[in-house]
């Protein structure tokens, strides 16, 4: 992993059914993301993705680049600004800004179309180990 | 807006990690490497045992986020917060049958352009002392 290099495309369609499971795996049952209902009335299109799911795939893209190894990711740091939503692909990108000590240093984001659902992620991958 | 809450510690949360709830949430997230299903595959890869995606964080801090939003001298408006930002910083890896204590802080707290930020800190700590996670939660709140 070298500077300029861009990560692999992590891609992903989480299903309509994925917020449940998210939900269940992670403890956050809130509303919005699982009653398609209560989220239109609170102003909402409909269900949408927990943002730290939608934040877990922008991980997982960074673990892959790095081989696999769940140790390598050191750190993520992400703002979310547009809503994810069930059944649209999720599409991870990323480029390598500098590569120092062993450490990557990755500008990241994920969309969905042309709704960048996380911008200004960085994250920090330990290379080689 | 009052601000002589920052700096205000809430209560430890004690997470008791299963290899179940590792397996369950690795498949929620598509984490499909076997070092987060299969004892044998952790071990030969230098783990202790099944071991946890990184974003597992979330699952053992929500014990101690959870009161800290709710906090009622905070008196944050849940239906109008939205989460900002989110930061990580992971150390020793997570595995199954550790037993992960977390610790919450309001770190700050600010109103920018009509929204008020809520800024939080925890620290995540192994039951050998090491640190697994430090992470910063930035929650808004629209309008009130």
């Amino acid at each position: 992993m070298n500077e300029g290099d861009a990560i692999p495309e992590l891609r992903v369609t989480p299903d309509r059914y994925l917020p449940h499971r998210y939900a269940g795996a992670s403890g956050d049952f809130n509303p919005i993301h699982i009653d398609p209902e209560f989220a239109k009335n609170v102003g909402l299109p409909g269900s949408i993705l927990h943002g730290l799911y939608s934040m877990a795939q922008v991980a997982r893209a960074q673990t892959e680049a790095a081989g696999g190894d769940p140790g390598a990711l050191r750190r993520l740091s992400v703002q979310f600004r547009g809503m994810g939503f069930p059944e649209q692909e999720i599409v991870v990108t990323g480029t390598v800004r500098e590569v120092r000590d062993g450490v990557a240093v990755v500008e990241t984001e994920a969309a969905q179309g042309e709704n960048r659902i996380i911008r200004n992620a960085e994250a920090e991958i330990k290379l080689g180990g | 807006m009052d601000t002589s809450k920052v700096g205000k510690e809430y209560p430890a949360f004690e997470y008791e990690v299963g290899r179940e709830k590792i397996r369950e949430y690795a498949n929620a997230v598509g984490e499909s490497s076997p070092v987060h299903q299969d004892r044998d595959a952790a071990k030969a890869a230098g783990f202790r045992d099944v071991v946890a995606p990184p974003m597992f964080v979330v699952v053992y801090s929500a014990g101690a986020m959870g009161p800290a939003i709710l906090d009622p001298e905070l008196g944050i408006n849940l239906m109008l917060m939205v989460h900002g930002g989110q930061e990580f910083v992971w150390g020793e890896p997570v595995c199954a049958g550790d037993t992960v204590t977390t610790k919450a802080t309001l770190e700050d707290m600010y109103e920018k352009d009509g929204r008020k930020f809520y800024v939080f800190g925890s620290v995540s700590t192994n039951q050998d002392g090491q640190e697994t996670a430090r992470a910063t939660w930035t929650n808004i709140v629209r309008g009130g």
